[in-house]
């Protein structure tokens, strides 16, 4: 499901390029615009068509075994923490569907960890990583040991 | 050469590769050493990379230990039981015990993980999986990666791991080269965190021209974990274990949502049920202990994903294909025909986009199932990787040897499809991964053990040379030939790539062959494997982009390697419906209920395989 560009809308921004996982947009230097060069290394992940600002990526299904006449376009929106879909099928058919991408404002309640409390030595000696034993357990206490679930090694053949 | 050389020095915590398990080593770095210098160095955007990059529609790795769902040796055995029985128990416990610590802050941080209206409890898609709408899980853990690290180098393809010349096998940091400018880049650290990936496309995709990006596994995912460690001497265990998938025809969508949610279900292309009529010729070779339909439907004991893919592939075999999901029954109710839809929104857009070009509705028709090309990956559903220590308080002794998730080189951690023996970590588990791998490794530098480290100029200057010899290469016979790629002194990475993955998949027990390989031709695949790593000396690059697929094929081609050394060691077929030795195939445990180990001499290039204990956790008066 390789990306294709449209000309008319593209005007080489360049934010497909940055985001492109694969390496795989880039600028053509005669139109100034983007495009997909290497089509057979496209995952179809979407990453570039979310992110352009012109609406100008689209996804043609992959030649070998998509037939033409379809589309999924999206629209993501970080501000409202929405995605939004329409499926397109090649009879026609449409379908619509919304996400949510956050529950959060984007990046607040992620907190730096140079600005918070360094661990002590105690911490530092035990198995617990940040903020644990937080959420580890319902009630009562700490990390899960082998004594405290009542466990053992054994080797050899156990099924 | 016009390259720039740029020299990052004094790092105390290198990630190389930046996907889930990156992410959370760089996140953790900063809690554990506050004043340390933290660096990130990512093949592509770390807002979109690796594995999650297009998103998730499920958490599969999330115990629930606080709503007494499931506690870690509960998630240990299904692991062991998946994986025929061959898995690192302590480092699987150990993963277990932290992942949801992880899960809830990915909650605090804001992605929105669906609950059940019930209970208020997360919403479960099956005993592991919990549902998410995870468009920007990535962008959101990348987030937190990002407030960590002091530096994040996007666009860099890290090629090698520097070792240090004072004290022999410990690590001293990681060179690539920006995949843009095409500047040369020096990593000098103390500890490195290898966060790189598994490997997609080292076997023949089942999709031709085109469609050969559309493979299970991000085509990104080049295989350099691998190619990074074996190269610098770690050992590895497991690399026999690929992976086949059992997905949409095609567009490879996911099944797990499907199976466990909406409770859809599989038959032949006649309607019937097929798996069960396997199952007793199946026993056979793998032994009741392995597979008992009768105690899996009486219990939580799931029947292993591999055998069930040997059912579903001998069925076609049979002639009675194509085998489909039966859809139609579930996607009469809305919500989960809402569900089924956006699950390949989700994470599998590709199959969505099948399905309107194919005008296939699962209300009105089941669609295909097939099985996929193998894939070597160490996060997902198998447990390729490096050979890494267990924590202290866990491990038996020949499983520890000082720093939680160390592998066999000093100062080299790993997480995610890096480490070995840890299936179903999942997301989530990679991410925790990376977690456990940044406490140790910050411990080891506080405990001194990275003092006096030395990289002479001689090191860095012969990687450099090395880096960029394919567009040396094609530069020097580039003119030549009048015009187009075929020139008798190089091959471009394009030709290379699909060596060897005809040759994998001929000789390795690729799709095209039903998955079946033997002592024979895997020896064959061997000296095929030395041809064209002469060649890959030989790899003519025209730009920068070039040179990242040729850096890539040289890690896949490492990768397919040390695949075959260990499928050869490995004399009987553990894992029916992943691949078939048939020289060898029963499943047997007197000789292999075993881990394989292996290690690569730098120097030299020979491989030593050993078979290392499997110790399972059991009750402490079993």
């Amino acid at each position: 499901m390789p990306t294709f560009v449209y000309m008319t809308r593209c005007d080489g921004c360049g934010h497909c390029v940055d985001i492109c996982p694969s390496d795989i947009m880039h600028i053509d230097k005669t139109y100034r615009r983007a495009y997909n060069i290497e089509p057979n290394m496209c995952w179809e992940c979407y990453s570039c068509v979310k992110a352009c600002p012109q609406n100008a990526i689209d996804v043609r299904g992959y030649a070998d075994f998509a037939p033409l006449g379809h589309s999924v376009r999206v629209l993501r929106e970080e501000e409202k923490g929405t995605i939004s879909w329409k499926i397109k099928f090649r009879d026609g058919t449409e379908k619509s569907f919304l996400s949510p991408i956050t529950t959060k404002p984007w990046g607040r309640d992620i907190p730096k960890l140079k600005d918070v409390d360094g661990p002590s030595q105690e911490m530092r000696d035990s198995q617990l990583l940040y903020n644990e034993p937080k959420y580890i357990r319902f009630d009562d206490g700490g990390v899960h040991t082998l004594e405290s679930n009542g466990l053992k090694f054994k080797q050899g053949v156990v099924y | 050469m016009a390259y720039k050389t740029i020299v990052e020095d004094n790092i105390d915590v290198l990630v190389a590769g930046a996907g889930l398990g990156g992410c959370g080593a760089a996140f953790e770095a900063r809690f554990w050493g506050q004043d340390k210098k933290i660096v990130i160095a990512e093949k592509a955007n770390i807002d979109r990379s690796g594995a999650v990059a297009q998103g998730l529609y499920a958490i599969n790795c999330y115990m629930g230990t606080r709503w007494n769902e499931n506690n870690p040796e509960d998630h240990v055995e299904y692991a062991r039981i998946d994986l025929m029985g061959l898995v690192r128990e302590d480092l699987l416990f150990d993963m277990a015990r932290h992942v949801d610590s992880t899960v809830h802050q990915f909650e605090e941080w804001g992605l929105p993980l669906m609950k059940n209206p019930d209970n208020g409890q997360f919403m479960r898609e099956g005993r592991w999986q919990i549902m998410i709408h995870g468009e920007s899980y990535k962008p959101i853990v990348a987030e937190a990666a990002k407030k960590s690290a002091d530096k994040v180098f996007n666009r860099i393809c890290v090629t090698h791991l520097l070792m240090d010349e004072a004290k022999e096998n410990r690590v001293a940091g990681a060179v690539g080269f920006n995949v843009r400018t095409g500047d040369f880049h020096v990593f000098k650290s103390k500890a490195v965190i290898c966060g790189a990936g598994g490997a997609s496309n080292i076997f023949r995709p089942r999709s031709t021209g085109e469609g050969a990006g559309r493979v299970w596994y991000a085509p990104w995912s080049s295989g350099s974990a691998y190619g990074l460690m074996i190269e610098a001497g770690a050992k590895m265990t497991q690399m026999e274990n690929r992976i086949v998938l059992a997905r949409f025809k095609d567009g490879y969508g996911p099944v797990g949502a499907y199976f466990l949610h909406l409770k859809t279900y599989t038959q032949n292309g006649f309607g019937e049920e097929y798996e069960s009529k396997w199952f007793p010729e199946l026993q056979k070779m793998v032994g009741k202990e392995y597979l008992d339909p009768e105690l899996s439907h009486r219990t939580h004991r799931p029947i292993p994903t591999c055998l069930r893919n040997h059912a579903l592939i001998s069925e076609v075999n049979a002639g009675r294909g194509p085998i489909h999901m039966v859809t139609m029954e579930a996607f009469q109710d809305p919500h989960l025909e809402e569900v089924g839809w956006e699950n390949f929104l989700g994470m599998t857009i590709g199959q969505a986009v099948l399905w309107a070009a194919t005008d296939v509705d699962p209300k009105n028709e089941n669609p295909e199932l097939t099985t996929s090309e193998p894939y070597v990956m160490g996060s997902h559903a198998t447990g390729s990787g490096a050979w890494c220590s267990g924590p202290e308080d866990v491990s038996p002794d020949e499983y520890f040897w000082g720093y939680n998730r160390m592998m066999t080189i000093e100062g080299l951690f790993g997480a995610g499809d890096a480490v070995g023996g840890t299936p179903h970590a999942f997301s989530s588990g990679s991410f925790t991964e990376g977690r456990l791998s940044a406490k140790a490794a910050c411990k080891y530098i506080d405990d001194g053990k990275a003092e006096g480290i030395k990289v002479s100029e001689k090191q860095i200057n012969g990687f450099k040379e090395a880096v960029f010899k394919p567009l040396e290469h094609y530069k020097m016979y580039r003119n030549e030939i009048v015009a187009g790629d075929v020139n008798p002194h190089y091959i471009n990475p394009r030709q290379g790539l699909d060596r060897l993955q005809k040759l994998m998949d001929e000789y390795c027990g690729g799709a095209t062959v039903n998955y079946m390989t033997n002592g024979k031709l895997l020896n064959i695949g061997l000296k095929k494997l030395k041809l064209l790593e002469e060649d890959l000396e030989k790899l003519g690059a025209s730009d920068v982009h070039e040179l990242l697929r040729a850096w890539e094929l040289k890690h896949r081609h490492r990768t397919a390697e040390c695949v075959t050394q260990h499928t050869l060691f490995r004399k009987e077929t553990r894992w029916p419906g992943y691949y078939y030795r048939g020289d060898a195939m029963k499943l047997d445990d007197e000789n292999w209920h075993c881990l394989t180990v292996s290690r690569r001499d730098p120097e030299t290039g020979e491989y030593t395989m050993e078979k290392a204990p499997v110790y399972h956790l059991v009750g402490k008066d079993d």
